[in-house]
């Protein structure tokens, strides 16, 4: 079942238009990877699919569950459903983790008990059980923020997941422990989508269906042998 | 004298002072004060006073009458009392509890048991009448001669809390009093006195609010705390005036050997604040805390700050400011830090932080360090930001709206103070932030 469908995506940042024109569609309860050479637009489409006021969409749609999400607040995109693991989620001083996902948590419409049992657990399946009542992502280190936001991928339980460089600055026991925890989330229904510029954290969750996006357009898809190939020749053979 | 709205004049002063039927030392001291503020010239800092019309304020009033029970006052002052939780944090929370409506106390309470400990709680002019020794404290850590509203203050003052805890007394649960302004274009000038003897404890919270008229009102109360060897004292304020409230204080403590007095303000209203609670640190190894929040909202101009005085040596201070400032309005942070020549080993530290909501927000942090000795460790920090767009996009990006995503930065912004005020309090804060980012954003 198609979870989101991203059709003909123009936007802007600044006055440089660094989508023109993208094509996607992400199924429920599949693993998706988007791949692609620094600069070539992979953060761009997860930051204005989630509404960042500084990525202007000029054209184009994205229907989560056939809703219109570009019409929404981004309060109202993650309410729907949508959720995005920044690169590099900011340090927010004097806001404990436990408080800010308590509120996020009921934004998602969960109710405080359902809030008191899941996240205890949830801490403990991202090894953060210390992190509980530190505040929110200051002084963590890069692999940390990553669990951080794994966590709270864990906690909401969205319809889509956008995941930007879940693996970048993690050592190989987190990353094993990401590669699980995106699986459990896909084989739960949620549609995900990986976006790495580095197909070492693919080979711990092999994705379906592989996109590459080159200057701003989807430039070819295919199974998980286009990640293997990519891993081979480089985005170049894509290219070509 | 159910209500007197004429002009500040000696007579008043005499007969306020002969309703109070007070001794003649009291008389005779507000006409002493009222000389002064006569002489004296308004604060040559800080914000405007110009629209403050001093002959246009009523003096006195007393519109309720005192009540045995809370839920014996008027209709209106007891609905207020209720939303703000004061007769359930009396029965829960609290040792003791004062409410005062303009000029008089309408409502008192005090645990027996802290009765039976000879603890005294009462209104000052109570006091006045029945203990001749506070003449030994009454205006001798802030004299009139201090600044212009402490003289006028002196002249006028009415209603107030008198507190002694005896030597070794511990109040383990905390003391408030309510203060409260009802008449439109009324001057509140209760006089705070605290005496914790020798190795005694207390906390001790006010809570401050006015209903919003179109009339400047003028707020112009005195703190004064002596906290004798080892005792330990902590006042908190809470004010949520309303936007036609000057609000121009004088607070201050002596701090005795070993001693510890801590000052917790939370600044949330009033059109004008000049609010800077100050401790002199008499004795070695006294210590002070000062904690201040303040809110300032379109309009506003609060003028707050803290000061340690350090006259003693191995004496330690530590002043921590937290203003956030939306709208067009202003907030400006005084800290000061005095060490003596004999004050050696002293520590001081002060740490100011802004967080600017609007383009149109001012702030000023002024902080002043002097040491007359060089055994001293000093240390200052202060910074000035603004809400940053990725943290407000990122709590967005997770379901909370933005009023809700201003008001967790806010908050955490806040934390180190809001850790340290009765949570009843964090929790009426946290609404009111929550309430006016609702309304911003809207």
């Amino acid at each position: 079942m198609t979870a989101l469908a991203v059709r003909d995506l123009h936007v802007r940042v600044g006055d440089k238009v660094v989508l023109q024109g993208v094509d996607l569609e992400l199924s429920s309860g599949v693993i998706h990877a988007l791949m692609g050479p620094n600069g070539s637009g992979k953060s761009t489409l997860a930051l204005a699919l989630a509404g960042h006021p500084a990525y202007e969409v000029v054209r184009g749609q994205a229907l989560l569950d056939g809703q219109d999400l570009l019409s929404l607040p981004p309060h109202e995109r993650a309410r729907a459903g949508l959720f995005v693991a920044f690169q590099h989620p900011p340090e927010v001083e004097g806001v404990k983790l436990r408080e800010f996902l308590r509120l996020a948590c009921a934004a998602r419409g969960q109710g405080f008990c359902e809030f008191q049992k899941a996240f205890p657990q949830a801490l403990e399946r991202l090894h953060l059980t210390e992190f509980r009542e530190r505040e929110l992502h200051v002084g963590f280190s890069g692999g940390e923020k990553k669990r951080a936001e794994l966590l709270q991928l864990y906690l909401l339980r969205p319809r889509v997941a956008l995941l930007d460089e879940p693996d970048s600055g993690v050592d190989v026991d987190a990353l094993r422990l990401i590669a699980e925890v995106i699986r459990e989330m896909a084989e739960a229904g949620t549609a995900v989508l990986i976006i790495t510029h580095y197909p070492r954290l693919l080979e711990h969750v092999p994705p379906s269906k592989v996109f590459v996006l080159l200057d701003g357009r989807i430039a070819g898809w295919g199974g998980p042998e286009l990640a293997e190939r990519i891993s081979r020749e480089g985005f170049e053979g894509v290219r070509r | 004298m159910n209500r007197v709205a004429a002009r500040l004049s000696k007579a008043f002063v005499e007969q306020l002072s002969w309703e109070k039927d007070e001794p003649a030392w009291m008389r005779e001291h507000r006409l002493r004060c009222l000389e002064i503020f006569e002489r004296l010239p308004l604060p040559r800092f800080g914000p405007d006073l110009s629209a403050l019309d001093l002959g246009d304020l009523t003096y006195y009033a007393r519109p309720v009458a005192p009540v045995e029970r809370l839920e014996d006052l008027p209709e209106d002052i007891r609905r207020t009392f209720q939303a703000l939780g004061l007769p359930e944090a009396e029965q829960r929370a609290l040792g003791g509890l004062r409410a005062q409506v303009d000029s008089e106390e309408v409502y008192r309470s005090l645990l027996r048991e802290l009765r039976a400990k000879g603890v005294i709680f009462m209104s000052m002019e109570e006091a006045v009448r029945e203990y001749p020794w506070v003449q030994e404290y009454f205006m001798k850590v802030i004299p009139p001669e201090d600044n212009k509203f402490a003289a006028l203050h002196g002249a006028v003052w009415s209603g107030g809390t008198f507190i002694w805890v005896p030597e070794g007394v511990e109040v383990e649960i905390p003391l408030q009093a309510y203060y409260r302004m009802q008449t439109e274009g009324v001057g509140q000038f209760e006089h705070t006195l605290i005496i914790a003897e020798r190795g005694s404890s207390l906390h001790y919270i006010e809570g401050c609010s006015a209903p919003r008229y179109s009339r400047m009102s003028l707020h112009s109360g005195m703190v004064e705390i002596v906290a004798k060897e080892g005792a330990r004292v902590r006042f908190t304020t809470i004010q949520n005036w309303s936007k036609n409230v000057y609000n121009l204080n004088n607070k201050r403590a002596w701090a005795y050997a070993e001693a510890r007095v801590d000052w917790v303000s939370g600044s949330l209203g009033s059109r004008v604040t000049m609010l800077y609670p100050t401790t002199v640190l008499l004795g070695p190894g006294a210590r002070t805390e000062n904690l201040s929040f303040t809110f300032a909202q379109e309009g506003m101009w609060l003028d707050t700050g803290a000061r340690a005085i350090h006259r003693a040596p191995e004496t330690s201070s530590r002043l921590v400011s937290r203003s956030v400032v939306q709208g067009r309005a202003t907030s400006v942070f005084r800290g000061t830090i005095q060490v003596a020549p004999e004050a050696r080993r002293a520590k001081g530290h002060m740490e100011c932080s802004t967080l600017l909501l609007s383009p149109e927000a001012r702030t000023e942090t002024i902080p002043i360090i002097r040491a007359e000795n060089e055994e001293v460790e000093l240390g200052h920090e202060a910074t000035v930001g603004r809400v940053s767009q990725e943290q407000l996009f990122y709590l967005m990006s997770r379901g909370l709206d933005e009023a809700q995503a201003l008001s967790l930065i806010v908050n955490g912004f806040v934390s180190p103070i809001l850790q340290e005020i009765p949570w009843e309090y964090a929790l009426e804060l946290r609404r009111l932030l929550e309430m006016s980012f609702a309304e911003a954003v809207a």
